[in-house]
């Protein structure tokens, strides 16, 4: 169960591309206990917005995921 | 295209601002007014590119949702917004707002009003080619001091 993670703006440079698929996880708590700890620690930043399958989630909202997901970790916007 | 309805587009190319600006003003001929506004990269500070990353789920969507924002505070004949991604190099256009009004305040304050929210809430993140090394640029607080007069 294969998930698509996209990274944006500076998270891109953390992470080492701009996505990358992981293995499934029921919760978003599970696929960051996966990832390398400094990654993870850039996408708990509180300052960094989620979107699931392009709906943006709300603070405290832990959705649970399935097959295919798309998440996505939206830094602070720069600016047009 | 209904000449009510607002035009939102997200390019990945360059485009000609004044042309379009000419378009949508000959579509808009019962309008009193109206008011354009270009950005475009600024040349000097050593920058030699600029890069606008988007997501494709929302930073469009947002930016029709903005259009819609607008429509409903101010009586337009016409709303334009054209926004560039990717790399782009000083001189060239980044945004394109206009905004046809019967009357010529409705016209600049909207477009005001789409360009303090396009550069401080839209889904955009920017990074600067500098001395041959790419930099990612953070929010800037002018940004959210512009929005903030709106209310």
């Amino acid at each position: 169960m294969p998930l698509k993670l996209v990274f944006l703006g500076r998270l891109e440079d953390v992470a080492g591309a701009p996505d990358r698929e992981v293995a499934g996880a029921d919760s978003i708590e599970g696929v960051l206990a996966a990832l390398e700890p400094e990654l993870a620690a850039a996408l708990r930043e509180p300052r960094i917005r989620l979107a699931v399958n392009g709906v943006l989630l709300a603070g405290g909202d832990a959705p649970a995921l399935s097959h295919g997901d798309e998440i996505a970790f939206l830094p602070p916007v720069s600016g047009g | 295209m209904d000449a009510g309805a607002s035009d939102v587009r997200l390019l990945t190319e360059s485009f000609d601002p004044a042309a379009a600006l000419g378009a949508f003003t000959d579509a808009h001929r019962a309008a009193g007014g109206v008011v354009g506004f270009i950005g475009q990269v600024r040349a000097g500070d050593g920058v030699e590119a600029l890069e606008l990353r988007h997501y494709d789920p929302i930073t469009l969507p947002a930016m029709c949702d903005l259009a819609g924002r607008v429509r409903a505070r101010w009586a337009l004949d016409g709303l334009l917004i054209v926004h560039r991604t990717g790399v782009m190099h000083p001189g060239d256009p980044i945004v394109l707002v206009a905004a046809a009004a019967r009357h010529r305040r409705d016209a600049f304050a909207a477009a005001d009003f789409a360009m303090d929210h396009l550069k401080s809430e839209s889904w955009f993140w920017k990074r600067e080619k500098a001395h041959g090394a790419w930099r990612w640029i953070e929010p800037r607080a002018e940004d959210f001091e512009d929005i903030r007069r709106w209310g």
